[in-house]
């Protein structure tokens, strides 16, 4: 029981940009991955949720499920999460349609499958439901009839991730640079609404990949690994967070 | 198509001499004219080949039980009478070229409406027919299928709504050809006097043949001051139509006309509904939305003509093109010197799901007045493999999504449909979408 990628390979148009990467997230823990721009961290991130344009080698199960062979969808549908780090504006589709379907494919079904009903959000108290979480992410009644992403800003693109983090429920959740172009308010919700997931769920297995610390001064991480060139070169526990600050990744081979 | 077939067509309906003298004439313009240079690929059109006219299986009847059998069950089929329980307040139907059901309600004919079978009307009401058929609005000189309707029209609806009455409930017609490369040539006719109001519902379904069929219907509008009228027309019929229909309206001071239209059938479409705006402050809203499919060509679009002082008009159109099929938009907005305070806004966006369809703009301005505001927009798009992408990874799969963004991109129209139609569009719509992929 863990998400373990096992030596993966993946290349972008032709070019090798994940050179075999291997590391397990255990349900419960957070792992923070970190590195310089042009890492393969977003790369990463895309490669677990199935983007269709890569070509992608080696191995990845989520709780002994071979990843590598599914679809974008049926991965999620398994309890994959995917936070993106630009979201794409989608015209036509809103808010609620979209969370209402995700939650019903994805949360609902696996409740069902594995009998725990009573982790499902009614389709009949969906609204309410809705409603509250949008309050506490303080995202806008009306933005949640508007069309996904479409003329939000930053910041509530990237709180209208946790929404559906936080509709979804999933087994593993990648959340890629979900800290960035913040402020300090809205860092803060986002932090909180990582927090409420997880005593909601604490086995769910985060993956969090970031730029900075401050969003680690919220979120405790387990374990800390550094990507470099389409690797992980190193790993450690929160301590390397500080070394990082003073060193820079210059330092790390 | 001889002038015998439409004398005999004028005997057969006991014509008066002025009417088969128009039809005459048209036959002399359908003659002489070229066939259009542009539009859609009508190469495969064989004049030769359609029956022009069939004599109705009866009278128009108006009770139920009355309509032949076969008429009645493909009307059931279609859900029809429920149709009328809920929404009708009239239906003048067609089957093959006659009318043989048509039912108002009391309250209508007491409100002086006339809701009638386009024959009966020549014979009823001479004198508005006279005056307002083909005469004023389209005339058969407007292009080679208005010229071929006016020489073996048959049936359609005529509506005259007098001053100030407002038709609550929407009035429908609903077309079909039954008949093995049948024609259908109706004729609609809306009067609406001053301050009046009324909603026409045209709706098409024809059942699939082997041959080819030809549509070219004429519809003409009269909207007079501060009178309002909807014209919605719901496009299915089957593939092997061509659809060459001519639709206008002349709108007076004040007066508001809309049009509203769903296209999903026909082989081949050419429709370009118009507003003439002649009074000051009329206005004219253009609201369509096409889907083709594979074999089809749907060449529709708008056209409004800005006359009077602080006229406007608002054209918006939607196309969506797949498996093969294609899509063209013409919007033509003009502008007269002296049109002062004209307003007009034009947009087109087409959506293209797949490698192998097309859709195509051509949104057209003339303006020859200064004192004016006039835009226009033409975006043709395909939905991104970022957007699916983006859905799917929260769990929706690729045809869920695609149906979804489509769904979304049509909505704005289809919210202008009669609600079973409306129903009706989408659930075709989620039909098409199923196992497609972009």
């Amino acid at each position: 029981m863990s998400l373990i990628i096992k030596d993966l390979k993946v290349k972008v148009e032709g070019k090798e940009i994940l050179r075999g990467v291997n590391l397990e997230v255990k349900p419960g823990e957070v792992v923070a991955i970190m590195g310089p721009n042009g890492s393969g961290k977003s790369t990463l991130a895309y490669s677990l949720a199935g983007k269709p344009d890569y070509a992608v080698k080696g191995e990845v199960r989520l709780d002994g499920l071979d990843m590598l062979r599914l679809k974008p969808d049926e991965r999620a549908k398994n309890g994959l999460f995917l936070g993106w780090q630009q979201p794409v504006a989608v015209k036509g589709v809103t808010v609620e349609q979209l969370l209402r379907a995700a939650i019903v494919n994805c949360r609902n079904a696996a409740c069902e499958r594995t009998g725990q009903v009573d982790r499902c959000v009614k389709l009949t108290e969906f609204k309410q439901w809705l409603n509250h979480e949008a309050g506490l992410l303080k995202i806008e009644a009306k933005q949640l009839k508007r069309s996904v992403n479409v003329g939000f800003s930053g910041g509530e693109r990237k709180r209208l991730e946790m929404l559906q983090l936080i509709g979804l429920m999933p087994k593993y959740a990648v959340l890629d640079e979900i800290d960035s172009g913040l402020d300090i308010d809205a860092l803060k919700l986002v932090a909180e609404g990582i927090k409420r997931v997880k005593r909601q769920n604490p086995k769910m297995g985060i993956m969090l990949i970031t730029h900075y610390r401050r969003i680690l001064d919220y979120i405790n991480p387990d374990k800390v690994v550094v990507m470099k060139e389409g690797r992980i070169v190193k790993s450690g526990g929160r301590q390397l967070v500080e070394k990082l600050e003073q060193e820079g990744y210059e330092g790390i081979e | 198509m001889s002038e015998k077939v439409v004398r005999e067509i004028a005997l057969s309906k006991k014509e008066p001499k002025w009417m088969l003298d128009k039809r005459l004439e048209a036959l002399r313009v359908f003659k002489a004219k070229p066939m259009p240079k542009w539009g859609a690929d009508l190469s495969g059109l064989d004049f030769s080949s359609f029956t022009y006219f069939k004599q109705p299986e009866g009278e128009a009847k108006r009770s139920w039980a009355d309509v032949p059998k076969k008429a009645r069950e493909t009307f059931e089929n279609l859900k029809i009478p429920q149709a009328e329980r809920r929404w009708l307040s009239g239906v003048g139907a067609q089957w093959d070229s006659g009318v043989v059901y048509q039912h108002l309600k009391d309250k209508m004919e007491k409100l002086g409406v006339v809701f009638c079978d386009m024959d009966e009307a020549v014979k009823q009401y001479p004198k508005q027919v006279k005056q307002y058929f083909m005469s004023q609005c389209i005339k058969a000189e407007d292009n080679k299928f208005s010229a071929l309707h006016g020489a073996v029209w048959s049936g359609g609806s005529f509506v005259y709504v007098p001053r100030g009455v407002k038709v609550s409930e929407p009035l429908q017609g609903f077309f079909w050809l039954n008949l093995m490369r049948g024609g259908q040539f109706e004729h609609t006719l809306i009067i609406v006097e001053e301050e009046g109001s009324l909603e026409f519902i045209e709706g098409c379904s024809a059942p699939t043949y082997q041959k080819e069929s030809l549509h070219a219907g004429v519809v003409e509008i009269f909207v007079g001051k501060k009178a309002r009228v909807k014209y919605v027309t719901v496009q299915n019929w089957s593939r092997d139509v061509y659809n060459l229909a001519t639709k206008r309206a002349i709108v007076q001071e004040n007066g508001l006309m809309e049009w509203v239209s769903g296209s999903m059938g026909s082989k081949k479409t050419m429709v370009y509904p118009s507003s003439i705006l002649t009074g000051n402050k009329a206005k004219a809203i253009h609201l369509s939305l096409s889907l083709a499919g594979k074999g089809q060509e749907l060449d529709t679009g708008g056209k409004v003509i800005h006359i009077g002082k602080e006229t406007s008009s608002n054209i918006v159109a939607k196309s969506i093109s797949k498996d093969g099929g294609a899509t063209s938009f013409r919007g033509l907005v003009k502008i007269v010197k002296g049109a002062k305070g004209a307003k007009s806004s034009m947009s087109c966006e087409s959506l293209i799901l797949d490698k192998k369809s097309q859709a195509k703009t051509y949104p057209q301005m003339e303006i020859l007045e200064d004192e004016v505001v006039a835009m226009h927009e033409a975006k043709t798009g395909k939905i991104a493999e970022e957007e699916l992408f983006y859905l799917q990874s929260r769990g929706l799969s690729q045809a869920e999504a695609m149906s979804m963004i489509v769904n979304g991109f049509m909505e704005p129209v289809i919210k202008q449909l009669p609600l079973e139609y409306a129903v009706e569009m989408n659930r075709l719509i989620e039909l098409n979408m199923e196992g497609k992929v972009g």
